[in-house]
C-alpha cells in the first residue's frame, strides 16, 4: 500500500475515535476491571430498557491510573471493579464522586456501600475453600486450619499477590493482628503443594488431577466452569466448603461501582448505578455470574442456594481494605509466590 | 485511607529487605537462559540455511522465521495443556504405564523458570535467525573459500572467518531477544515465575509507589545499557563492510548422508516445536469450538488489528532510517544517544509503557484544553491521550528498537567509501541516501517493516490499557478469554494474530523474489 493512502486511513481512524469520544448521544462509558464478556448481558438488557449507549473499557490493570492520568477530562463515567481495595483506592485518590440516589439507598444495605456513598457494592463473593470430592469430602474448615501439619503438601492457591487473595491476608490481618497472621501465612506457604499458580479455576482443576486436595477460589467460579464442556469435569471433582463457620464466618468480597469524579454524562451514569443494583441486574448477576446480588430480597442462582445457607464475615469491608498494604508486604516478607 | 496514600520512602527499602534479590537474580537466570538456547536454536539454523545445500532448504528458510508470529503467552498456554497432568502427553504415559497417580512418576513441570526459558527461547529465536542468515549471506563467499584452501577445516573457516564476521548482527539480535525477555509479562507471569517486571508491577499498581516503579525500571534499564555498550566497545576497532563478488549462493555444501539427515532433522524439529505443534493445537481447539468463537466482530477486530499494525510499521520504519542516517550522516554522541534513547522502551513491559506515554500526553491535553477555554472555545476532550494516537505512540516507544536494530545492522554493511563516492561525483547527501543507501539496504527496511507488523500484531497490555473506547484488537479479544483459562474460545481470533502475522511475510517473499 502507498504511504499517502496508509496516511489517509490512519487520520480517518483518528478522527472517527476522536468524534465518538465526542459526540452527545445517549450514552455512558463504563470503565471495567471486569471481563467485558461478563457484563455484557447486563449492559444490553440497560442499553434495551433505556435507550442508553454502553461504551465498556476493559483492561486488568491500570485503569485507575489511567483515570487518574485524564483528570477533567476523562470520559470514563463510572468504574466497576472487584475487590474492595480498588474501591477503597478510587475513593481515596480523589476520583469519585458522592451519589444521592434513593434507589441505591434502598437497594443497597449500608454494609455494602461508603458511609459517604463514594463507592457501592454490587455483589458478594465467598473466598471458599474446595476439598476433594473423592479424597476428602465436605468439609468444616477454617482458613486458620490451612497453617496446621497435617495440610502439608495439601494446598493449591494461585498468586498471592493476586487482589482476592491480598484481601484475605488482609483479613487475617484485621482478626489477629500483623505478626500472628505473619506466623499463619508463613505456615500456609510451607503447606503449598506447589509455588502460586494460575488462576482460581487452575486450582480446581489441580485438585481434579491429584496434586493437592484443598484450593483456595471464589465460589461463583464452580458455576462458571460447570458450565463450560471442558471444566465440568473438573468442577465435579471437587466439593464446596464455606470457611470459618464456627468461628468468624467466611471471608466476603465485593465487586462495586464507583462514579467517577468528572463523569460527563452524570445522569445516564446513576441511572446505569441504579439498574445494576435493581432486580433485573441483580437476578443476571445471581442467574448469569454465579454472585451472590447485595439486594435484599434478590434470590441466588439455584445452583449457588444448593450450597446452603453460610455465616459471612462481618468485619467491615473498609477494615479490611486498611490491612491492604500490609498484606501485599507481609506477602512478600515471607516470600509466598517464591 | 492511608492504606493508599502514596508510600514513597519505604516501598524501594521494603523490595531490597525481601525480595528484590530473588526477583534479580531469576530475571538474570531467566535472560541468560533464554539468550543461550536461542543462541544454540539460531546460531546453526541460520549458518546451514546460508551456506549449506539441502532438500527445502528454501522452505525452511522463511519457515523458520514463522515462530515470530506467535505470542509467546499463547505458546506457552498451548504447551501446559500438552504436557500437564491431565494433558494427552502424560495421559497417555499413564495409560501405556499403568501409572495410577502423580506419585507414581516424575514429569518435568513446565511452569518453572526453565519452561518459561525454552518457551521464550522457541519464540524469540527468529531475531538472531534472521540476523544472522542475513549476516552469513552478505558475507563474502571468498572469504570463506580462502580459508578453505588456506587449509582450514569448515568447522575452522566457520570459527574463524564467518563468525567473527557475524558479531555486529549477533550483538543486535541477542540484545533484541534480551529486551524482550525483560519486557516480557505474560509468560513469565503465567508460570508463576516472579521477575523484576512482578517488583514493578507490585510497587506500582499495589503499593502505589510510582518513583519505587520507575526506580526498578531504570536499573534493569540501566545494566541493559551497560551490557550493549561493553559489546559495542569490544568491537569498536571492528568494520566490517560487504563486498561484491561471489557470496554463499553460489558456494553452498552440498550435505550428503548422515550430515543431511541430522541438519534436517535439528531444523524441521526446531520448526515443529516451536510453530507446527502449537499451530496445529490452536488449529483443533478452533476447529472444536468454531461456532462458538466466530461472530461478527471478529472481522472488525481482525482490520483493527490490521491497520495498527501497518501504521506502527510505517512510523517506525521512518524513525529507523531517520536516527540511523542522522548517525550516518553526523556521528557522535547525540546522534548515538538518539539510537539508544529510540530503544529503550523495547526492555520496559508494556503496561508501564502505557502509563508511561499516559502522563505526558494527559498532560498536553489538559493543558491544551484549558488554553482553548481561556480562549473562549469550548473543550475538545482527550485529543492526544483518548484516541488512537495515544496507542500508535505507545506502540512506537515499545517497538521502535526493532526496527532501528535491524536497519542499524544492514546500513553497517555499506561501505562509507560508497557515500564518499557518491559525495564526490556531485550527489548531495539525500540523493546519496536515496539513490545509494536505500537501495542497499532495501531488504533491512522490509525487515524492520514485517518485525515491527508482527509485534504490533501480538502486543497486548500496552493495546488493553491505551485504546479508546469501542476499540478491540485481536490480542485483548484473546486476552479476555486466555486471563480466565479458556483458550478454547480464544483460539480463532488467536489464529487470525498468527495469520495477519504472516501476511507481509508473504508479500515481502514474493517482492524479493520479483526483485531477483
Amino acid at each position: 500500500m502507498s504511504p499517502k493512502k496508509l496516511f489517509a486511513r490512519s487520520l480517518t481512524m483518528l478522527a472517527l475515535t476522536a468524534t465518538s469520544l465526542t459526540a452527545i448521544a445517549e450514552e455512558v462509558n463504563v470503565y471495567s476491571f471486569r471481563q467485558a464478556f461478563l457484563i455484557e448481558p447486563i449492559m444490553e438488557k440497560f442499553t434495551k430498557e433505556t435507550g442508553v449507549k454502553v461504551n465498556i473499557l476493559f483492561a486488568k490493570k491500570g485503569l485507575i491510573e489511567r483515570v487518574k492520568r485524564e483528570g477533567e477530562l476523562s470520559p470514563a463515567d463510572l468504574v466497576l471493579t472487584t475487590d474492595i481495595s480498588r474501591l477503597v483506592k478510587l475513593t481515596s485518590q480523589d476520583l469519585t464522586q458522592t451519589v444521592n440516589s434513593d434507589t441505591l439507598n434502598k437497594n443497597i444495605p449500608t454494609q455494602y456501600r461508603d458511609p459517604d456513598n463514594q463507592w457501592f457494592a454490587l455483589t458478594t463473593r465467598v473466598r471458599n475453600i474446595y476439598s476433594s470430592a473423592d479424597r476428602v469430602g465436605p468439609v468444616d474448615i477454617t482458613y486458620q486450619d490451612l497453617a496446621k501439619p497435617e495440610f502439608k503438601g495439601k494446598i493449591c492457591t494461585r498468586s498471592g499477590k493476586h487482589p482476592y487473595n491480598v484481601s484475605l491476608v488482609a483479613s487475617v490481618i484485621a482478626h489477629e493482628g500483623e505478626e500472628n497472621a505473619k506466623v499463619w501465612l508463613e505456615k500456609v506457604k510451607e503447606n503449598l503443594a506447589r509455588k502460586p499458580q494460575g488462576n482460581d479455576r487452575a486450582q480446581v482443576k489441580a485438585v481434579k488431577d491429584g496434586l493437592c486436595d484443598y484450593a483456595l477460589g471464589n465460589n461463583y467460579y464452580l458455576g462458571k466452569m460447570l458450565e463450560n464442556p471442558k471444566q465440568v469435569s473438573w468442577a465435579e471433582a471437587v466439593s464446596i466448603n464455606f470457611p470459618n463457620q464456627k468461628t468468624t464466618g467466611s471471608h466476603v468480597n465485593v465487586s462495586g461501582v464507583v462514579l467517577a469524579k468528572y463523569a460527563p454524562n452524570k445522569d445516564n451514569a446513576i441511572k446505569l448505578m441504579e439498574f445494576l443494583s435493581g432486580d433485573t441486574a441483580q437476578q443476571m448477576y445471581a442467574e448469569v455470574n454465579y454472585e451472590y446480588p447485595v439486594k435484599v430480597g434478590v434470590q441466588p442462582s439455584k445452583l449457588v442456594a444448593s450450597w446452603g445457607e453460610f455465616k459471612a464475615d462481618v468485619l467491615p469491608l473498609a477494615d479490611i481494605a486498611k490491612q491492604h498494604k500490609a498484606a501485599v508486604k507481609l506477602l512478600d516478607e515471607v516470600k509466598f509466590d517464591l | 485511607m492511608s492504606a493508599f496514600s502514596v508510600d514513597e520512602s519505604g516501598s524501594f527499602q521494603h523490595l531490597i529487605d525481601t525480595v528484590l534479590l530473588d526477583y534479580t537474580l531469576t530475571t538474570l537466570g531467566v535472560i541468560a537462559g533464554v539468550l543461550l538456547l536461542s543462541f544454540c536454536f539460531a546460531l546453526p539454523s541460520a549458518w546451514f540455511i546460508a551456506c549449506c545445500d539441502f532438500p527445502s532448504r528454501s522452505l525452511l528458510q522463511w519457515c523458520l522465521m514463522l515462530p515470530l508470529a506467535i505470542p509467546p503467552y499463547i505458546v506457552a498456554i498451548v504447551y501446559t495443556d500438552l504436557l500437564d497432568f491431565s494433558g494427552p502427553i502424560q495421559r497417555f504415559l499413564r495409560e501405556f504405564m499403568h501409572w495410577q497417580s502423580v506419585s507414581d512418576y516424575y514429569f518435568p513441570d513446565i511452569r518453572t523458570a526453565n519452561g518459561a526459558i525454552v518457551i521464550l527461547a522457541l519464540t524469540l529465536y527468529p531475531y538472531l535467525y534472521l540476523l544472522l542468515r542475513g549476516a552469513f549471506l552478505g558475507q563474502s563467499g571468498g572469504l570463506f573459500q580462502a580459508a578453505r584452501t588456506l587449509g582450514l577445516s569448515p568447522l575452522q573457516a566457520f570459527k574463524r572467518v564467518s563468525f567473527p564476521l557475524s558479531r555486529s548482527a549477533m550483538a543486535v539480535g541477542l540484545s533484541l531477544i534480551a529486551m524482550e525477555t525483560l519486557g516480557d509479562f505474560a509468560t513469565v507471569n503465567y508460570f508463576a515465575v516472579n521477575t523484576l517486571t512482578t517488583a514493578v508491577y507490585d510497587t506500582w499498581l499495589e503499593l502505589g509507589s510510582l518513583t519505587t516503579a520507575a526506580k526498578i525500571s531504570s536499573l534493569m534499564l540501566l545494566a541493559l545499557v551497560i551490557l550493549i555498550s561493553l559489546e559495542n566497545h569490544s568491537r569498536r576497532k571492528q568494520k566490517i563492510y560487504q563486498r561484491s563478488g561471489a557470496t554463499h549462493t553460489e558456494l553452498r555444501f552440498q550435505l550428503f548422508g548422515w550430515h543431511r539427515w541430522a541438519v534436517l532433522g535439528f531444523l524441521w524439529g526446531l520448526l515443529f516445536f516451536a510453530f507446527l505443534l502449537p499451530l496445529c493445537a490452536l488449529l483443533s481447539y478452533a476447529v472444536h469450538y468454531f461456532s462458538v468463537s466466530l461472530n461478527e466482530e471478529l472481522w472488525q477486530y481482525t482490520l483493527n488489528s490490521f491497520w495498527l499494525a501497518s501504521i506502527v510499521a510505517s512510523i517506525a520504519l521512518i524513525i529507523a532510517l531517520f536516527v540511523n542516517f542522522y548517525q550516518r550522516l553526523s556521528p557522535g554522541l547525540f546522534a548515538k544517544m538518539c539510537i539508544r534513547l529510540s530503544s529503550l522502551g523495547y526492555a520496559v513491559p508494556g503496561t508501564v509503557v502505557a502509563i508511561g506515554v499516559l502522563i505526558p500526553f494527559t498532560s498536553l491535553d489538559l493543558w491544551f484544553n484549558r488554553q482553548l477555554v481561556e480562549f473562549g472555545f469550548s473543550r475538545v476532550g482527550l485529543l492526544f491521550s483518548g484516541t488512537l494516537f495515544i496507542l500508535v505512540v505507545g506502540y512506537l516507544v515499545r517497538f521502535s528498537a526493532i526496527a532501528v536494530g535491524s536497519i542499524d545492522s544492514s546500513l553497517a554493511q555499506v561501505s562509507p567509501s560508497l557515500d564518499l563516492a557518491s559525495r564526490s561525483l556531485g550527489q548531495t547527501a539525500g540523493q546519496t541516501i536515496r539513490r545509494v543507501n536505500l537501495p542497499l539496504i532495501k531488504k533491512g527496511m522490509l525487515t524492520a517493516f514485517i518485525l515491527v507488523f508482527i509485534e504490533a500484531m501480538k502486543e497486548l497490555p500496552t493495546a488493553l490499557l491505551l485504546r479508546p473506547f469501542n476499540f478491540e484488537t485481536l490480542a485483548t479479544y484473546v486476552y479476555q478469554f486466555v486471563s480466565d483459562e479458556m483458550i478454547e474460545y480464544a483460539a480463532l481470533p488467536a489464529l487470525l494474530i498468527v495469520l495477519i502475522g504472516l501476511v507481509p511475510f508473504i508479500v515481502v517473499n514474493r517482492l524479493l523474489e520479483k526483485a531477483s
